[in-house]
């Protein structure tokens, strides 16, 4: 296995432990390939895999919406645990920095957020439904037709037989990717550049919205106020007053955009 | 010491054994760390303020956080009738299921190391982007509004500073070529004319070193980021239900996190396991001392902000984390991706990779 | 095949590291309760069991709305978060661009740039204001 094969830094290394099949350091490879690992690697997958199944009904099971979303997250970790059994350890990683740690945080914010009556919600619930079987219905025959047109593109046996496209067996898989997403597939990195941009101002026409009369700190303009600019010293006369108009400005303007 | 239960008790199980003393080997350790890192912490914040600080249970005090954990392991624990029980229980035991696992993959010293992934600094990003989840749960199962109120300002607060760690990250693996947390560290040997060892030497990586220091007591939730548990508006935040040993394990997950940033820090920044200076006599010294007394100085820099700093207003929190360190780190990844392309860092012989899709490997 | 099973074998010490955090936490807050029902120090009552409220009986529900500013940001870290796991490979293969190094930059710094326009039209929308 090609733990992170940069040649230049294993030219520095010192001289470390013999490298047995690639894993380094005093956990060493004596933990054998044979049938037994296979039996493991079995065991670890079903694991997961029915972990995954289970905690996908839940979702739809649960009466409580947090709880589904929190099933939904023990199911995407789930999943990228099934991706590290087939040694795909980089899309396992993102799939927990993006969706477990990033897209279900907005879920649980949404839907801890709603108030919901459940009694209400449950009311309507027979009357629906008839509708609610035919939606279904109608989903499930373009789920038949969508996987009955589906077939395998021609390069798909190979490249089933080689995930890493690379043939230099120095590159870990991250670097596999890296070395094709930014060059060869440049123009849907690109589109995916787009994507975002429309995503993050979509979503600040959507939901962004000010409160009027918002009191707001001005850093700047008050890292620049000087001793000068700020204090006036008066010497009033006994029983004048003072005139306060003189010098002294406000230290947070009031805002008032829509 | 794999292979010495492996005769003994079998390839499988004598693997799993093996494994087993070693996770304990670490955890144990942690654990304890953490336990005396509480005690550092309040004997710091006490000699800032000029007080004793714990000084009573044991010789200076010493045994005072186990005092406190036995404590609270006797106190009774007490479920809201209106939380949702399940949930409530569960918060806790993420946030320190979450803190222990990280330390998997840091590397003690060259090859000490549990599991020596490729991408092992992706795993401690995507562990710590986890755990928001234990803060927002307890907030929520809590059904109290006093954590609900923390647990959202902590998610919102979390989830802010963690973009510019990310960014901070890929400046330090730029110069590393590689997610190894190991092959982070010998990145860094002599990386400075061969006399320093450790990137925040490097003027280029310097502020990212600062930068990645003040997020990650945003995200750890230590003051001047303490807004989630601001005793004075919110009394004590996400943790106000909780009694007895599901408070101590949010406590314990709480200082362990610490722990881990420190090393982090000390991994990414101070050249984890290796002396300061790259001299021969320094690396008798074993590395695991090395990195302990690193993760020490990491952890005292922690207390000593706790102890002079006020708190953050909210606004001025989320204002530092996206319109000045989001920015900053953004541009210093094009700067250090730039300075490296354009004065060849990468042209090192390295063989090109002759891309071949769906080819046979 | 037995390529990629070897990188799933580096995991096997983590997940076992995982059960035995999940047995150390299941211990933790397990045995308290258990030794506080045998000794008999657990005595729950109405009173002791209300929600905390300064010392007041709750008059709301705990779970009402919240401000729509906590979607907004983050919906604006699912982006950067994008935005970072994107930079994740090219970080780390630019050593292994070759003849293409120069293009893997600067494909890079095009994806950084029409995301800046967006991190600016947020900025001079006020989007970033927390009020």
């Amino acid at each position: 296995m090609g733990s992170a094969g940069n040649g230049r830094l294993r030219q520095t290394l010192p001289p470390t432990p013999p490298i047995a099949n690639g894993c380094r350091g005093f956990f060493d490879d004596s933990f054998q390939q044979g049938p037994r690992t296979a039996v493991i690697q079995a065991a670890i997958f079903y694991l997961f895999a029915t972990v995954v199944v289970a905690s996908g009904l839940m979702v739809i099971l649960a009466k409580n919406p947090v709880h589904s979303v929190l099933w939904l997250i023990l199911a995407f970790f789930n999943a990228a645990g099934l991706f590290l059994v087939i040694g795909a350890e980089f899309v396992a990683m993102i799939l927990v920095i993006v969706y477990v740690g990033a897209v279900a945080v907005l879920f649980l914010f949404v839907v801890m957020m709603l108030d919901i009556d459940f009694t209400e919600m449950r009311a309507g619930f027979v009357r629906y439904l008839p509708f609610g079987m035919v939606l279904a219905l109608i989903l499930a025959v373009e789920l038949v037709m969508v996987a009955g047109a589906w077939a395998f593109g021609d390069m798909v046996p190979e490249a089933r037989m080689a995930p890493k496209p690379g043939v230099d067996a120095q590159l870990s898989n991250t670097q596999a990717i890296g070395t094709i997403l930014y060059t060869d597939y440049v123009f849907i990195f690109q589109m995916a550049g787009m994507i975002l941009l429309t995503a993050m101002i979509g979503a600040i026409v959507l939901t962004l919205r000010h409160r009027p009369g918002v009191k707001r700190q001005n850093v700047a303009a008050q890292n620049a106020r000087t001793p000068a600019s700020a204090v006036t010293i008066t010497k009033p006369a006994i029983g004048a007053g003072v005139d306060t108009g003189a010098g002294v400005q406000p230290l947070i303007e009031k805002e008032g955009r829509s | 010491m794999v292979e010495f239960f492996q005769t003994y008790l079998g390839t499988g199980f004598g693997w799993f054994v093996a494994h087993l003393i070693l996770i304990l080997l670490i955890a144990l350790p942690v654990m304890l760390c953490m336990a005396l890192a509480t005690w550092v912490d309040r004997k710091v914040w006490a000699a800032m303020m000029l007080r004793r600080g714990p000084n009573v249970v044991g010789p200076i005090g010493i045994l005072q956080p186990f005092a406190d954990g036995l404590k609270l392991f006797l106190k009774e624990t007490i479920v809201p009738s209106g939380a949702n029980k399940g949930v409530f229980f569960i918060a806790p035991i993420i946030t320190f299921v979450l803190a222990l696992v990280s330390w998997a993959v840091i590397p003690f010293d060259a090859g000490w190391v549990l599991a020596d992934i490729n991408v092992g600094m992706l795993f401690l990003f995507a562990v710590s982007s986890m755990g928001v989840y234990g803060i927002i749960m307890s907030g929520w199962a809590s059904n109290s509004k006093y954590p609900f109120l923390g647990g959202l300002r902590s998610a919102a607060q979390m989830v802010s500073y963690e973009v510019s760690i990310g960014f901070v990250i890929v400046t330090v693996v730029l110069y590393a070529s590689s997610f190894n947390l190991t092959d982070i560290v010998e990145s860094q040997r002599g990386n400075i004319f061969g006399i320093l060892n450790g990137h925040i030497f490097n003027p280029l990586l310097f502020p990212m070193a600062i930068l990645f220091l003040i997020s990650a007591l945003a995200e750890t939730n230590r003051p001047p980021f303490d807004l989630p548990e601001a005793e004075s508006e919110l009394v004590a935040g996400y943790q106000i239900e909780y009694s007895s040993m599901t408070f101590a394990l949010f406590f314990l997950g709480e200082y362990m996190n610490i722990l881990l940033m420190c090393a982090l820090a000390s991994i990414l920044f101070l050249g984890g396991y290796l002396p300061p200076f790259d001299w021969a006599p320094l690396y008798f010294v074993p590395g695991l001392i090395w990195l302990f007394v690193k993760i020490v100085f990491m952890f005292f820099v922690f207390a000593w902000v706790k102890a002079t700093v006020p708190r953050y207003r909210y606004d001025q929190l989320m204002r530092l984390g996206w319109k000045v360190f989001l920015p900053l780190s953004l541009f210093w990844v094009v700067l250090v991706s730039g300075w490296l392309v354009f004065t060849g860092h990468y042209s090192a012989p390295v063989a090109a990779p002759t891309v071949v899709t769906g080819g046979a490997a | 095949m037995s390529d990629l099973t070897d990188i799933g074998r580096e995991y096997l010490p983590i997940l076992l590291f995982f059960g035995v955090a999940i047995a150390f936490a299941g211990v933790f807050a397990g045995l308290p309760i258990l030794v506080s029902n045998l000794v008999g120090t657990n005595k729950p009552y109405a009173d002791k069991l209300t929600e905390y409220e300064s010392g007041f009986p709750a008059f709301s529900s705990a779970r009402g709305q919240f401000d729509v500013r906590f979607y907004l940001v983050s919906i604006l870290f699912i982006i950067f978060d994008l935005e970072v796991a994107f930079l994740f490979p090219w970080a780390v293969s630019l050593a292994h661009m070759g003849p293409e190094l120069y293009f893997a930059w600067g494909s890079m710094m095009l994806f950084l740039g029409v995301l800046t326009v967006g991190f600016i039209y947020e900025w001079k929308k006020g989007a970033l204001d927390w009020e």
